[in-house]
């Protein structure tokens, strides 16, 4: 299962519990209302809990996610073993070297000649992997470790004009050294 | 508190102001429809359907983001100005002056994307609007950035008029917003909710619009000089508080008639709580700081703003489903009332608007980000809190509207059937959306893998049945605006009628 299905997932779960809540009030309509204030009350007492539930969502889910922060530092070089300088421009990809080894950290730097570009890394089932944007006048520092050799490709998610769909690169992960 | 009554007095519309107000809302429905046809036939040609070429691709998409950002907002404000003149004093001029430079403006952009062939998108990120790259000039990106500046003076005319009101009644708008009530003291029960959601946009809303004018004076600054050039990341970040906060803006003031409306079909008070002060108070301020979230994979941003992207993003959720939803759904529960239109819209949106914005937590997630962000996912979640949200909410609004002229529009049962194809299409084109997501295609692009067609022919047909629904809501509704409104004894039977 890949990220991307656990977040579809993810979002089916919630969508239905939605779903189902809106489904029970509505069919509530026109059913006897009972005392207000004891209704009121019941409606508070809920309102509570679920704010409560929320609450430690909000408090775990955050601690979770963000306890390792998912991007390098930047300004710097990360000091991973492999590096890969990569250039976006209207409407190409310049990637040095296009071949790097799996189960080794690799170090993107990337940065555009021109206009935004987004450098999405595809991995050969054509997933999304990782991310960042291209920018000109800077530069990015992405650090991925890939786990599977093949032909990987990259493919700007940013549109950047006419050219933007076919704006892609392909390099290769060569399996790890000593497989 | 709001009026029980369904169509009280105080909101009859006579002369000029019953003119503009159609203007704005006839208008509104018009451009949905249109819009809503770009839509559908971008997915077509996504889906190979059609063969629309990429250079008109990104000009029909420009069109459509703009077009659809800018009539959500404008409409919206119709929604906000119809429900906030009840309570403070709003002068018509200043309703009539957005409108106008509105309807200016958008006759720019429309100029500079079909006459100069500008397709750099509603989001104008620097610099692409000066890379035409032979198929806009600078002076169509020019044009089109006018036209942006236009509808935000309109809107800033329109919301200084709005705060001038708010202040005269109330004194500050920390007072409207009911900032002094939040820890202790009685809660004045005739606080009117649409003056503190009115006074919350006033303030977010006029703060986004003004980082908007900066990033547009500085793009424009940089098109008739050249050698001035801008830092990438400072205009993206002005350009995505504006646009965030802009379309946002949308929803909070759509909002209105689901507190106004909402206890009128119910037949139940909807008080005033000091969890809706805070709910409120909490959006102030989150609206304003949660543009980051945009911005999670421009690694060269100073990460505690990623952060703070990601904690407001979630953080936003609380006033949306804690008060709003949990709100509204309370006075709905075990409520003897016959379902119409309006409100079976008006609920709908809130569901749009709270399943939508989950999936938009999900995507303000740092982490989900790093392999969601510019794919398909995002217009999944933003066209579900969108069309079934705003669009739905400013539907339901207008069949609020036309219900005392054209009581039997909001009860056909062809009217039923129509809004039963609206919720399924728009669930089919959604699912087209974020399964897209799922699979790892690219928003934002014309040309298509064989691999991506399944989700993009289940998004075309979802967006053709959603247009269908749709073609049918603004003929009627614009027939209804169009009708003579009835005296005021009618007003009180169709009241009853409703119960």
């Amino acid at each position: 299962m890949t990220n991307q299905d656990v977040i579809l997932t993810v979002w089916l779960v919630g969508a239905a519990l939605i779903t189902l809540g809106f489904i029970f009030v509505i069919m509530q309509v026109g059913k006897p209302a009972g005392d207000a204030a004891a209704r009121m009350h019941a409606s508070h007492t809920w309102q509570a809990r679920l704010f409560a539930l929320m609450a430690v969502a909000f408090i775990v889910g955050t601690w979770a996610t963000l306890r390792h922060f998912p991007i390098p530092a930047q300004g710097r070089a990360l000091g991973a073993p492999q590096t890969v300088q990569a250039v976006g421009r209207m409407w190409s990809w310049e990637l040095k070297p296009d071949k790097v080894n799996a189960a080794s950290a690799v170090e993107f730097r990337v940065t555009s000649d021109d206009v935004n570009h987004g450098f999405a890394i595809y991995a050969p089932s054509g997933r999304i992997v990782t991310q960042t944007q291209a920018m000109p006048g800077y530069t990015n520092h992405l650090l991925y470790t890939f786990d599977e050799p093949g032909i990987y490709t990259v493919q700007c998610i940013e549109y950047c004009g006419v050219g933007h769909g076919p704006m892609t690169a392909t390099f290769e992960v060569l399996a790890a050294k000593g497989q | 508190m709001a009026s029980l009554t369904l169509y009280p007095q105080e909101e009859r519309l006579a002369g000029g102001e019953r003119l503009t107000f159609n203007l704005y809302l006839v208008t509104g429905l018009l451009l949905f429809v249109l819009m809503m046809l770009l839509g559908v036939v971008m997915r077509m040609t996504q889906a190979r359907w059609l063969g629309v070429p990429s250079d008109w691709f990104y000009q029909l998409l420009s069109m459509h983001g703009a077009g659809m950002v800018g009539t959500s907002v404008m409409i919206t404000t119709a929604t906000m100005w119809f429900f906030l003149r009840k309570y403070v004093t709003l002068h018509l001029w200043a309703f009539a002056t957005n409108y106008v430079l509105f309807m200016l403006g958008a006759l720019c952009i429309i100029g500079a994307i079909f006459g100069g062939g500008y397709a750099a998108l509603w989001t104008f990120l620097y610099p692409l609007p000066m890379q035409g790259m032979g198929l806009w000039s600078p002076g169509a990106s020019a044009l089109f950035m006018l036209g942006y500046l236009l509808i935000g003076v309109g809107s800033l005319v329109f919301y200084m008029d709005a705060a001038a009101g708010i202040i005269k009644v109330h004194g500050n708008l920390a007072r409207a917003l009911g900032l002094h009530w939040l820890f202790r003291g009685v809660i004045d029960p005739d606080h009117p909710k649409a003056v503190v959601a009115s006074t919350s946009m006033v303030i977010a809303n006029t703060l986004g619009i003004l980082a908007g004018a900066v990033a547009l004076v500085m793009s424009l600054v940089s098109i008739f000089f050249p050698e001035v050039k801008l830092d990438a990341v400072m205009i993206k970040t002005l350009i995505y508080w504006f646009g965030h906060m802009y379309i946002n803006a949308a929803i909070y003031m759509g909002v209105i008639a689901i507190y106004e409306l909402l206890p009128r079909y119910t037949h139940r008070p909807y008080a005033l709580s000091r969890p809706f002060l805070w709910g409120w108070a909490a959006t102030s301020m989150l609206v304003i700081i949660v543009f980051p979230h945009h911005l999670l994979m421009d690694y060269a941003m100073p990460h505690w703003m990623l952060v703070m992207g990601q904690i407001a993003s979630w953080g936003s959720g609380f006033p949306v489903v804690i008060v709003t939803t949990w709100g509204a759904l309370s006075n709905l529960y075990r409520a003897d009332f016959k379902w119409s239109l309006p409100p079976m819209l008006l609920v709908l949106a809130l569901f749009g608007w709270v399943t939508g914005g989950f999936g938009a937590l999900l995507d303000s997630t740092i982490r989900v980000n790093l392999t969601m962000h510019n794919t398909q996912w995002v217009p999944g979640h933003f066209h579900f809190y969108l069309l079934l949200g705003v669009v739905a909410m400013t539907l339901g609004f207008i069949y609020h509207v036309i219900g005392d002229r054209a009581p039997d529009a909001t009860r056909s049962g062809t009217g039923h059937k129509m809004f039963a194809l609206y919720l399924a299409g728009a669930l089919v084109f959604l699912f087209g959306f974020l399964d897209g997501g799922r699979v790892s295609v690219p928003r934002r692009m014309a040309e298509h893998l064989d691999a991506w067609l399944f989700t993009d022919q289940v998004g075309a047909v979802g967006g053709l049945l959603v247009l269908l629904a749709m073609l049918y809501f603004a003929a009627q509704l614009t027939a209804g605006l169009l009708q003579t409104p009835r005296a005021g004894a009618a007003r009180v039977d169709t009241a009853n009628a409703a119960r």
